[in-house]
């Protein structure tokens, strides 16, 4: 049974200059699409992983679905009754002119009565009496276990954790990925989890989906497409990793960047970095056949 | 030796106490060779990179201890000796491109500004060193962009410009600071084989400052780990990684995910580096590491031959 679904949801923002810029000087009107038919289902108590380079959409669709953003099409369905998020920087996303206490009991104003605070401190691997201390007192790692303290005091079903852990150093980054492991396991949590890092994805996540200008490229079974990456963009992406084994081989780097948004390539929006592309990679947008969206694979080419 | 760094302290005194962020921290780097400097935000590596460079932020100070760039000693040097140097015999990446190129001037005249300080060439010579620079470090089409102002550029290409300008008038060391961090997946490794393959071909120096162990992996030789302003273990990067001698590189190496690893939870190591004004006696690692005895908490240990590394912590004393 699904706790959250996406229903071919959009995103489109305006970034057009201002009505008198345009007027005078003949613009048209800029869209940006920052997410594009994404559809996916997350199950209860599973690991959903968006995993995509900088300023491939992945972050939009938390806020969609968080719904900081409203969807400019499709649909958003979600069974639960609450849903909590958990920030990239720890340091911007805790009012530093309240005390950890405040902090902690602002998302309880939705609940009846709620947890006592102490034992949310205690349950994120914090003492009681950090609780009337302020952000300032804390390193970063300790921030991000309020943030966490926070998300759980809403008693949520569902965490939407937006690259929790990129701004930590990896010693602290081990700390809170194994805290989010043993809540997820006690409380039964479900994550959404988006990140850039595919070395934490593969350890945290049940499925993954490969986001590439706004839209998901691949979505599997986390063992799965590790083992046997099918789109040419998850391949060159889990080639450029570093490697820590140095088993020799060499990094494949990947050619060239992220097109511009604003003006996506025709046709599959990875053609011009691909090394399988052919016509009709540049004229037909690939559909999302079978867990991926390639017509190199659809076709049986690679 | 092209980089010799012995016992090189950094302190900022501070009304209340004089904080040591470097602690007597020895090390050198040999012609071609690149040297990994790991370590957490806070471990010194970013100050032991400007002490080397003249670069460091008043109240910071080298307190003690010798800098050697070919030999000659460059620590104690004047403002305007050290720019000299700076340029012409040390490039610098930081992680920021942004930060080293200026947004009013095109790439172009950054680059033979640069040149024309440094080297005795004419201004035609200049451009036509410039365009084959940024033809190196993988600028398509360099003479279309040459008259492009950095924010034409994307992030990758900026990283880019900054390696030409860092490179323009054949450095022999060359610090790089976190260079790939700012940089996606798919960039990081077009500019990790860049730094790589420069490095080799024009027997350079280069210092290669990161946060991240992969990258350390695949582009340095040898490579030094830091913890509270002091390098902990230096050896073989092959040998760090796959048989680290000290506790707290055991638990780094642990704490690291790995593509690939069954593993569902990660080796962790327990508390946080402390802070500059609370630095344990004897070894800095000794509150957290599981392996501590007497002597860690009485006694601070020195490098002590590991295999073949060397590292600090009395584990490896010979009995």
């Amino acid at each position: 049974m699904h706790l959250l679904k996406l229903e071919s949801v959009s995103r489109d923002f305006d970034v057009s200059r201002p009505w008198l810029n345009r007027v005078i000087e003949r613009e048209p009107r800029r869209i940006l699409r920052a997410v594009d038919r994404v559809s996916f289902e997350v199950s209860k108590g599973e690991t959903l992983a968006l995993v995509g380079e900088s300023g491939c959409g992945k972050s939009t669709v938390a806020r969609l679905i968080a719904g900081l953003y409203a969807p400019s099409e499709g649909r958003i369905e979600f069974l639960g009754r609450r849903l909590q998020m958990i920030f990239q920087d720890p340091y911007a996303s805790l009012n530093p002119r309240w005390r950890v206490r405040k902090i902690i009991a602002e998302p309880m104003m939705f609940l009846d009565g709620g947890k006592p605070i102490g034992e949310l401190l205690v349950q994120v691997g914090l003492s009681p009496d950090d609780a009337e201390r302020y952000p300032h007192e804390f390193s970063g790692g300790q921030r991000q276990r309020i943030s966490i303290a926070r998300a759980l005091a809403g008693e949520p079903e569902l965490l939407i954790c937006d690259e929790p852990t990129s701004a930590l150093d990896v010693s602290v980054q081990a700390q809170i990925l194994n805290l989010m492991a043993d809540l997820q396991e006690r409380l039964g949590l479900t994550y959404l989890f988006i990140s850039h890092n595919l070395a934490v994805v593969s350890l945290v996540a049940d499925r993954v989906g490969v986001m590439y200008l706004g839209r998901i490229v691949e979505l599997a079974p986390a063992a799965q497409l590790f083992a046997k990456p099918r789109h040419p963009y998850t391949r060159m992406l889990l080639d450029a990793l570093p490697d820590l084994g140095m088993t020799g081989k060499s990094r494949t780097p990947v050619a060239g960047e992220v097109p511009n948004p604003l003006a996506p390539p025709a046709g599959c929006p990875f053609h011009p970095r691909c090394p399988h592309a052919n016509d009709r990679c540049r004229v037909e947008t690939p559909k999302f056949l079978n867990g991926v969206a390639c017509h190199a694979v659809d076709e049986g080419r690679i | 030796m092209i980089l010799e760094v012995k016992d090189l302290t950094v302190q900022f005194p501070t009304r209340r106490a004089v904080l040591t962020a470097v602690d007597s921290i020895s090390f050198s780097i040999a012609p071609g060779e690149v040297l990994g400097v790991v370590g957490e935000s806070g471990a010194g590596k970013s100050i032991t990179g400007l002490a080397i460079i003249g670069l460091l932020e008043p109240p910071g100070r080298i307190a003690a201890g010798e800098v050697r760039l070919e030999g000659q000693r460059i620590d104690h040097l004047r403002h305007e000796e050290m720019r000299r140097i700076r340029g012409r015999k040390i490039g610098v990446i930081f992680q920021d491109p942004l930060t080293s190129l200026n947004p009013l001037y095109t790439i172009g005249q950054q680059l033979e500004e640069t040149i024309l300080t440094h080297l005795p060439l004419n201004k035609a010579q200049a451009r036509e060193r410039a365009l084959s620079l940024l033809r190196e470090v993988g600028i398509p089409a360099p003479e279309a962009r040459y008259g492009a102002y950095p924010h034409h550029f994307s992030g990758g290409m900026r990283q880019r410009v900054v390696i030409a300008l860092a490179l323009a008038a054949e450095p022999r060391l060359l610090i790089a600071d976190e260079p790939t961090t700012a940089l996606d997946v798919s960039i990081q490794a077009q500019i990790i084989a860049l730094i790589k393959r420069l490095a080799g071909e024009r027997g350079a120096a280069v210092m290669l400052i990161t946060h991240d162990m992969g990258v350390i992996a695949e582009t340095a030789q040898r490579v030094a780990v830091m913890y509270a302003g002091r390098v902990v273990e230096i050896g073989p990067v092959r040998d760090v990684i796959h048989s680290p001698q000290h506790p707290y590189t055991v638990g780094l190496m642990g704490s690291i995910p790995r593509l690939g690893s069954q593993a569902k939870r990660l080796v962790q190591i327990d508390g946080a580096m402390p802070r500059l004004n609370a630095i344990p006696p004897g070894c800095a690692f000794n509150p957290r590491c599981p392996r501590r005895f007497e002597r860690c908490v009485a006694e601070r240990p020195h490098l002590l031959s590991a295999g073949t590394s060397r590292a600090a912590c009395w584990l490896h004393a010979s009995s």
